[in-house]
């Protein structure tokens, strides 16, 4: 018979909750002591007596069931239908830098398709010498290439144009993640096929039935975009694409074309559904910016935040959070707790790094009062991430996409946290 | 002359030309002239890329009302979340502007390519040229942007002028924020005051937390809260009537954007339709169920005659949370004689 130890039904957020209640009354826990002594330490455990799992078990393995909560979730207010729609990453609940696959956010115009590498084919044409067709196999000889970028879908924090609205880092800023992606520089196929003289742009088309069809410059095009096929070690995930997507690095997520399978070289944009009646931006008098490709500098707390109680009293506190930008690698990212009247400098975890997320800590004491958490990103070309209230002086309230104001989440006596606006 | 002999000849051309850069690996194909005409039906502003053809505003209305008209409304207006595509004129400076083709899209070319590669949603591509023409007048018409005897075709198509044309500038946040916001932020007193003047949880639009806890994996949220009504007493078994099940043909024209029944019927939006009549619920095989519908069939849901017209009359009040995005087929002939045609079909 098996011994296989179960472990208690507990999870995450029952642990959350109970350490929020105990956090109420445990102001000054800094020096803790024991009154009887710990059954965890002094009673022999189950798991300490008895076998775990053998091997194979799981042969690719998930997360333990204690963390079911951390996963994609989406806002069924937002989209007619789950087929074309978006969800979250739980950025509140993850570390570091690197998102895993299984619970990178999806978004969808018409599903995401099954396509095997034996059906996969990628088709070059229009303003080239020689168009071409490649297999799976054929972009696998090409020299590859790795670098991690984020992927920012436009509309990321889009709900919160007119007011403070969802209530957590996963729904305020979960339309992005980082991966370390593996493909060919998008350079070394264009140039395989020869491209004319009067090629000044590249058209992007997935083989799903929206197609979700996007015009790149020329420029771009030759710069830094990759055709992967894989992302942190692995294939890509059907919903990310697989087997080969697109990854336009600091550009917003929809040119991320996903399933690619057509890239024409032409002399103009095509003004595709994705490039003219959405992912262009209105302004206040009714004009509509277009062509607004790259991801500003951005950053957010992402603990503590509305889904991510404090839960331990005053005291030693981690204040964590990401920040990015589609213009280069974040420099400096400042904290203020007071609704930014101060600032102090957060440290990075890690120095920046080109379109890629960038972690950064205060380690700081709470001393058990409400804070006004916010967090300020800056990039290598100078750019400060801006208020709210500045982005909306220049842009209104109606441009849903581009929207990478300073966030401010309200951490109340009792740890928890809530999204608001401050003045 | 055979199709590669054209092919290299058309290759040789090409290569004459002068390229910017070219690579060596040697790797891939040349494509052929019908895998490029397969793949490449993108449609330029100037007309590039449209192939012959032509449709009036009439039969744009019968393809619309058959084909687009479940989502978005059988005047363009929209049905609940889906795309408006008529209305909104002048509201682009508004609080909430509404976006259509015809208060927005600034090229009628992106509704051609659109509605030719993409749409039906769930049956894309199987559109003729001509009834992409149709649609495309009717959804002009809808937005009194042309008269109901105007016929789009390849020849007049770059002639008709869209109202929101010039409302797009290029991208010039390089002028307009980045010297504004570059530069040492302020670090101590940036303020004199801070209030909070928004909350989020006073709008409570967050999805709950605790409703994903009952059902962690499925991010899917839904609330089931109506029990399936009593079947009334039991009806007599109807003889088929043919005249019946004819009407109830017509009548499928509006499910079939998202259902297929019939010979060879494979789930698409919604699942295949064979055999439904007189079985349980949820039981089609490899469709993705909303889990509203799944509860239903838990409960003992049957499609009977009657459990089909109670749902069809207002899908979304029988079964709050379904996936089936259909505003509702009111009258009582429409669902008999879907329920009649339906029955016609067994597995």
């Amino acid at each position: 018979m098996s011994e296989t130890f179960k472990g208690k039904s507990t999870s995450r957020r029952a642990f959350l909750r109970g350490a929020a209640a105990a956090g109420a009354g445990a102001l000054g826990a800094g020096a803790a002591k024991a009154v009887t002594p710990d059954p965890l330490i002094t009673e022999p455990q189950p798991w300490a007596q008895g076998f775990g799992d053998g091997v194979d078990v799981t042969p690719y393995g998930l997360p333990i069931r204690f963390e079911d909560d951390v996963v994609r979730r989406n806002v069924d207010w937002l989209t007619a239908d789950t087929i074309s729609s978006i969800n979250f990453t739980p950025i509140h609940a993850l570390e570091g830098t690197i998102t895993p696959q299984g619970c990178a956010f999806e978004r969808h115009h018409s599903g995401a398709i099954e396509l095997a590498k034996e059906d996969y084919r990628l088709m070059i044409n229009g303003l080239v010498d020689t168009p071409l067709v490649f297999t799976y196999a054929d972009l696998e000889r090409f020299p590859r290439k790795n670098h991690v970028y984020f992927c920012e879908c436009a509309a990321n924090t889009g709900m919160e144009w007119a007011g403070a609205q969802l209530n957590g880092a996963q729904f305020t800023h979960g339309m992005i993640h980082n991966m370390e992606y593996t493909g060919v520089s998008l350079r070394t196929i264009l140039a395989e096929a020869g491209v004319k003289p009067e090629g000044k742009w590249v058209y992007v088309e997935g083989a799903d039935a929206s197609s979700n069809g996007r015009s790149i410059p020329m420029e771009k095009a030759l710069d830094d975009v990759l055709v992967a096929f894989k992302a942190n070690g692995e294939a890509l995930r059907k919903e990310h694409g697989y087997p080969v997507r697109l990854v336009v690095p600091g550009w917003e997520g929809n040119m991320w074309v996903k399933w690619l399978r057509r890239i024409e070289v032409t002399d103009a944009a095509v003004q595709s559904r994705e490039e003219t009646s959405k992912y262009t931006d209105t302004l206040e008098d009714g004009t509509s910016r277009k062509w607004t490709w790259e991801m500003d500098a951005k950053s957010v707390v992402t603990s503590p935040s509305p889904q991510a109680p404090i839960t331990h009293g005053q005291g030693p506190l981690v204040i964590s959070g990401l920040a990015w930008s589609g213009r280069g690698a974040i420099t400096r990212v400042d904290v203020s707790k007071d609704g930014g009247k101060t600032w102090e400098t957060a440290r990075l975890a890690k120095p920046g790094e080109k379109m890629a997320l960038t972690r950064f800590y205060l380690d700081t004491a709470w001393d058990g009062k409400e804070m006004l958490l916010q967090s300020r990103a800056m990039d290598e070309t100078g750019y400060v991430q801006p208020t709210k209230t500045q982005l909306r002086e220049v842009r209104g309230l109606n441009s849903i996409y581009h929207n990478n104001c300073i966030q401010t989440w309200w951490v109340k006596p009792n740890g928890e946290a809530e999204n608001v606006e401050v003045s | 002359m055979s199709k590669f002999l054209k092919f290299t000849l058309l290759a040789g051309f090409a290569v004459s030309a002068t390229a910017v850069f070219a690579g060596d690996y040697g790797l891939g194909r040349p494509a052929l002239p019908e895998e490029i005409a397969a793949w490449d039906v993108k449609v330029m502003p100037d007309g590039r890329g449209l192939p012959e053809g032509s449709g009036d505003v009439w039969t744009g209305d019968e393809v619309f009302a058959e084909k687009c008209a479940v989502c978005h409304g059988d005047f363009a207006e929209g049905v609940g979340n889906w795309p408006k595509l008529a209305g909104g004129w002048g509201t682009l400076d508004h609080e909430d502007p509404l976006k259509t083709v015809g208060s927005y899209w600034p090229y009628l070319s992106t509704v051609w390519d659109y509605v030719n590669r993409s749409m039906p949603f769930g049956d894309a591509q199987t559109l003729s040229a001509d009834e992409v023409y149709a649609i495309t007048a009717y959804i002009l018409y809808s937005n009194n942007l042309v008269e109901d005897d105007f016929t789009l075709s390849h020849e007049n198509f770059t002639e008709v002028e869209m109202p929101n044309a010039d409302g797009f500038i290029v991208d010039d946040r390089a002028k307009t924020e980045y010297p504004k916001w570059t530069g040492e932020p302020c670090m101590e007193n940036c303020k004199d005051e801070v209030k909070i003047t928004m909350r989020a949880r006073v709008l409570d639009v967050t999805p709950d937390e605790e409703k994903a806890e009952a059902a962690p994996v499925e991010a899917e949220t839904v609330a089931v809260a109506e029990a399936t009504p009593e079947p009334e007493a039991e009806p007599e078994a109807p003889a088929v009537d043919p005249a019946l099940v004819a009407a109830g043909e017509k009548v499928f024209k509006k499910c079939k954007a998202c259902h297929q029944v019939g010979e060879g019927a494979k789930n698409r939006v919604g699942p295949q339709l064979n055999g439904v009549m007189e079985r349980a619920a949820g039981s089609v095989e490899d469709f993705r169920y909303s889990s509203a519908l799944k509860e239903k069939a838990a409960e003992g849901l049957v499609w009977t005659p009657e459990t089909l017209a109670a749902f069809l009359a207002k899908p979304r009040d029988y079964m709050k949370g379904t996936k089936m995005s259909f505003a509702g087929l009111k009258s009582e002939e429409d669902q008999a004689a879907i329920a009649a045609y339906l029955a016609s079909f067994s597995d």
